[in-house]
């Protein structure tokens, strides 16, 4: 039972983490129609910068502070270099989908390459706070206190992405974004704008998965990033491209398929079923299991 | 209505898709007040021309409203100097209720006129939170208008085919809605249905493969058959001594 319960618990922190990532991705194709391989280089450049800022911020009283404070640089970097990215790059991209790919796929590159060359290609210890590297007992099962930190993490960008959506303006220009986008600008809306938004909380929310990566793992390490976007990309095409609900109901599936699958047949067994579920759904349901945006 | 100023002006607009030239030199002026019918056969390039107006395709040209260049604004801009636009297939968000197409159509700084569309279409009211999605065919097409009405400060309603696929109840209403909405803006009006189009329209242009090929009045077009029958198809024909 203890080890189910604890199987549960860390595949549902790896789906925490997996939907961090996806959610922005999705919000992205879904009203940009933009694959943004870049997406993992957010996470990856967050994580070191919350690295970095942990080590250069010594002079904080408690470790808490620290982690604190680097959380607060990495979401901060994360969504600044998504911005970046959208402005700079992306903008005059819209209409060529090779031109996308090829620009992402080379800022995905250029940042790893980046990253080892400054920081080198081994992972990296991240200094947590005490209670970080302690565990939580939950049914008689030990967790390990990042899992429920990714998990309420992941459920708090949920709830604001949700009540983003729904209340706000511009949760309403995303939503019908994602049906129209040249009926929204049709409406006088300047749709660009919206683009920049979605692109800075993606990158936000990577950026959060990159530091709260770094205290589920112990360590920050360059290629971690391009890992998960390969199964965020998974996470979204299963969950349906453009869906925020979605990406989280799969990001659930996946992470508890990968964690039950890997500990029960063998290692390995679970990333391979994932990509089996993956070619399920897009034999049997090719828009993933939701609808619309919501 | 003869006689008014010139609102919007086309000139010389030219689109290509792909290897095709979908339009070739259209040049049109469309008279402040009432509504001018855009005319011609399937595929002669009216919905084209009212996508090129607002910029949804690209297009080359001059576009002035009021003589203001529009040719070089963004979409976004073209329709914030008061150009309203209902599209051939609706477009209404699906996913969004009535509600909040609405609040999405709503220009800032406009005078937003929630009175009039809920006074013409009380159904919208009615249905207000509901999902645009699940509305009827009719009920998606009064919506589409009403996101094109709702703004006071539009100054010209481009509007595709707004009673394709209407059964005749709601034809009518739609009719008396454009009729209604001309008194408060000039409207360009593409329609297939003639009788609708001969009883609504007083100017028309008639595009034929592409081209201008016609302009002047409805009553003059449909009163010659021959004139009728060869830009319009054979449905038009006679038209001119059935105006209902
Ligand atoms: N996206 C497109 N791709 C290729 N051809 C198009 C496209 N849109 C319109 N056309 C062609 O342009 C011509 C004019 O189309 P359209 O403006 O829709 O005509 P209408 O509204 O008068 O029926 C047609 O021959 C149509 O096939
Ligand atoms: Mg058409």
């Amino acid at each position: 039972m203890s080890t189910i319960v604890l199987l549960a618990l860390t595949g549902l922190g790896l789906g925490a983490l997996y939907f961090l990532v996806a959610s922005g991705l999705s919000l992205i194709w879904g009203l940009m129609r933009v694959l943004n391989f870049a997406h993992g280089a957010f996470f990856t450049v967050a994580a070191y910068a919350a690295w970095t800022a942990q080590g250069a911020l010594h002079g904080l009283p408690s470790p808490w502070m620290r982690w604190f404070a680097a959380l607060l640089i990495g979401i901060t970097i994360g969504a600044l270099f998504a911005t970046l990215t959208e402005v700079l790059l992306i903008r005059r991209l819209y209409r060529e989908q090779i031109g996308q790919v090829l620009v992402t796929v080379g800022l995905a590159l250029a940042t790893l390459a980046l990253v080892q060359g400054g920081f080198g290609s081994d992972p990296k210890q991240v200094q947590l706070p005490a209670w970080m590297t302690a565990t939580t007992a939950v049914a008689g099962a030990a967790i390990p206190n990042t899992r429920l930190l990714a998990i309420l993490a992941a459920a708090l960008v949920l709830i604001a992405l949700l009540l983003f959506l729904q209340h706000t303006r511009y949760g309403l220009i995303v939503r019908a974004g994602v049906e129209n986008r040249a009926m929204v600008s049709a409406l006088g809306i300047d749709v660009q704008r919206a683009f920049t938004l979605v692109f800075a909380i993606g990158g936000a929310a990577a950026g959060l998965a990159g530091v709260l990566g770094g205290a589920y793992y112990g360590t920050v390490d360059p290629v971690r990033g391009t890992e998960m976007l390969i199964f965020a990309f998974i996470v979204v095409v299963i969950g349906g491209l453009g869906s925020v609900t979605g990406s989280a109901a799969a990001a659930v599936i996946v992470g508890l398929l990968q964690q039950f699958l890997n500990y029960y047949a063998a290692p390995g067994v679970g990333d391979f079923a994932v990509v089996l579920l993956l070619a399920g759904v897009l034999l049997t349901r090719p828009g993933g299991l939701a609808g619309g945006v919501l | 209505m003869s006689g008014g100023r010139t609102l919007l002006n086309v000139r010389d607009l030219n689109v290509y898709i792909g290897e095709s030239h979908i339009l070739q030199n259209v040049t049109l002026s469309v008279r402040e007040g009432g509504i001018t019918g855009l005319l011609g056969r399937n595929g002669a390039g009216k919905t084209t021309t009212l996508r090129g107006i607002l910029g949804l395709v690209e297009r080359t040209g001059s576009i002035t409203l009021d003589g203001r260049e529009l040719t070089n604004l963004a979409v976004h801009e073209v329709v914030r100097c008061g150009v309203g636009y209902v599209p051939e297939d609706r477009d209404v968000f699906s996913g969004l209720t009535v509600a909040e197409n609405l609040r999405l159509a709503e220009r800032p700084g406009s005078p937003l006129r929630y009175d009039l569309v809920y006074g013409l279409f009380p159904e919208l009211a009615q249905r207000s939170a509901q999902k645009a999605g699940t509305l009827s065919g009719g009920q998606q097409q009064m919506l589409s208008l009403a996101r094109a009405l709702l703004n006071g400060d539009n100054r010209i309603l481009l509007v595709d085919e707004p009673t394709k696929g209407l059964s005749p109840l709601v034809v009518k209403q739609v009719a008396a809605a454009l009729l209604r909405a001309a008194e408060l803006a000039t409207i360009l009006l593409v329609e297939q249905n003639l009788s609708v189009a001969h009883r609504l329209v007083g100017d028309v242009i008639v595009l034929d493969q592409g081209r201008i090929a016609y302009t002047g009045h409805v009553d003059t077009l449909m009163g010659d058959p021959a004139l009728a029958r060869r830009y319009l198809g054979l449905a038009a024909a006679g038209e001119g001594h059935t105006r209902t």
